[in-house]
């Protein structure tokens, strides 16, 4: 199975409150909230550390669960973010970033 | 505001976090609109790094909208610098202009950097009255130049109407150019006192007839009847709500790092030259004074039919002398939608002569009880 990158977005303008992710998306102003598990997949999205990594330092490490439902899990959650144009998600590491996406 | 940004909104209040701000970059401008509240000399702006440094500040206090205005904030030779500064630390960037700096170039630029919306000024779609407001020959063409630049680069635009006497025709004329623009429009009828208090300006806003007619207008209130309707008396509720965001939720910062509670609040607060921003947004007195402000609380205006619907200015009111006081300009704008007059606008009416006097005093049985009337 091949590996997975995630990287934000540098177009979407984002901050967190209250450890929840406030996110508006660049293409229409759409604002979305990300839950804690979704802020994790957002804060760890540096285009070089694989999803699978993610889940099992960040996610596993937090959350009671079996490693691979909360693959399955993040990798559906990141592919829906990828629609709304919050992340990119690639089977390459995304290198090439234009903004660093210091999310605070 | 949907739905989502008032639970956030709604949150921050509660966690004490001043989710928006408005920076101005500059007082410096190309245009010397007749209505501007502002002294246009530099006594001293931020440099690029101070801006920066507290655009820090302010990520790490929570601010999520950043408003960047002025003045004309492309006059600042190192705009791009603060704008890709404040896009790495991710705001949600806003920006009010002219626009008549804007080309090409510049509109490209803009969308690279993925700002959410550009609020241009554009008084009248006629060159004559526009230009005669900003004092600048073919400023109405330049404007609109830049906003078919911006659209073509896909990028946001909201047309912002300020209506006075002098383009108080025109402003269907300026919806009719946004919808031919594609691009959103809003209006104002207020213009505000200057910022050091000078309030020779207020002569140029709408009489109250012109007022009430922009009110009575469906295609800017959509239900007239609803828009319009007598105020419904204030619930408990809304008499311990707070009057406005200002201080709250949202605060403003002056191009010499002065903060204020809104543009529209010139109250002293602090100075991020001197202090660190979250420290002035947390402790000062006088944000705190603002703050500990509720509806019941205000002497004239608790009592007032339409406490629950004013859309009272406490800045306003702060520069008529009290911000607990009222702002007539919005007592005139609910008189002027409602027909009834407000507290205080009952308050300052001179004690008119009596004009019936009934005297108590023996009177023929012929005479009638009109014939006592004095």
């Amino acid at each position: 199975m091949s590996r997975l990158y995630l990287a934000r977005n540098p177009r979407v303008a984002a901050r967190s409150l209250d450890g929840e992710m406030m996110i508006m998306s660049g293409r229409d102003s759409t604002l979305f909230t990300l839950n804690k598990t979704a802020t994790i997949l957002w804060q760890s999205a540096d285009g070089a550390t694989p999803l699978d990594e993610i889940v099992e330092q960040r996610i596993c490490a937090e959350f009671e669960v079996e490693p691979a439902e909360a693959l399955q899990d993040a990798e559906t959650l990141a592919r829906e973010l990828a629609t709304h144009e919050i992340l990119e998600v690639s089977e390459q590491p995304i290198v090439e970033r234009r903004a660093s996406g210091d999310s605070r | 505001m949907s739905g989502l940004l008032q639970e956030m909104t709604a949150k921050a209040l509660k966690l004490n976090i001043p989710l928006n701000v408005q920076l101005d970059l500059t007082y410096r401008c190309n245009e010397r609109c007749v209505h501007c509240y502002l002294d246009h000399h530099d006594h001293g702006e931020m440099s690029t790094a101070e801006i920066t440094h507290l655009l820090d500040e302010m990520a790490d206090a929570g601010v999520f909208i950043l408003t960047l205005s002025g003045g004309e904030i492309f006059l600042r030779k190192d705009f791009f610098e603060i704008l890709e500064h404040a896009r790495r630390l991710m705001f949600c960037v806003k920006l009010k202009t002219n626009a008549v700096l804007i080309r090409e170039k510049e509109a490209a630029r803009l969308r690279g950097l993925g700002i959410e919306s550009i609020q241009i000024s554009i008084y009248s779609h006629r060159p004559e009255v526009h230009d005669a407001i900003t004092l600048v020959p073919g400023s109405l063409k330049r404007s609109v130049e830049a906003i078919r630049f911006l659209k073509s680069q896909g990028l946001k635009v909201i047309i912002a109407n300020v209506l006075m006497i002098q383009n108080m025709q025109d402003y269907q004329g300026v919806r009719a150019l946004a919808a031919d623009l594609g691009v959103e429009c809003t209006l104002d009828p207020t213009v505000t006192p200057m910022m050091d208090g000078d309030r020779s300006v207020l002569g140029l806003n709408v009489d109250p007839s012109s007022l009430r007619q922009v009110f009575r207008d469906a295609s800017l209130v959509g239900d007239v009847d609803e828009f319009c309707a007598i105020p419904a008396p204030a619930g408990e509720d809304e008499l311990n709500s707070t009057p406005c965001s200002a201080g709250h939720t949202a605060c403003y910062v002056s191009p010499y790092g002065d903060v204020f509670p809104c543009v529209q609040f010139p109250l002293p607060t602090g100075n991020v030259r001197k202090q660190r921003f979250v420290d002035i947004w947390r402790d000062s007195d006088e944000m705190n004074d603002v703050r500990s402000i509720r509806l019941k609380d205000l002497p004239t205006c608790s009592s007032c039919s339409h406490v629950g619907s004013c859309t009272r200015c406490p800045g306003l009111a702060y520069m008529e002398g009290n911000m607990r006081g009222p702002s007539s300009q919005d007592c005139e704008k609910s008189f002027a939608r409602t027909g009834i007059p407000s507290a205080n606008m009952l308050a300052k009416k001179p004690a008119s002569a009596k004009l019936v006097q009934i005297r108590s005093q023996p009177t023929p049985a012929t005479v009638s009880a009109s014939a006592a009337i004095a």
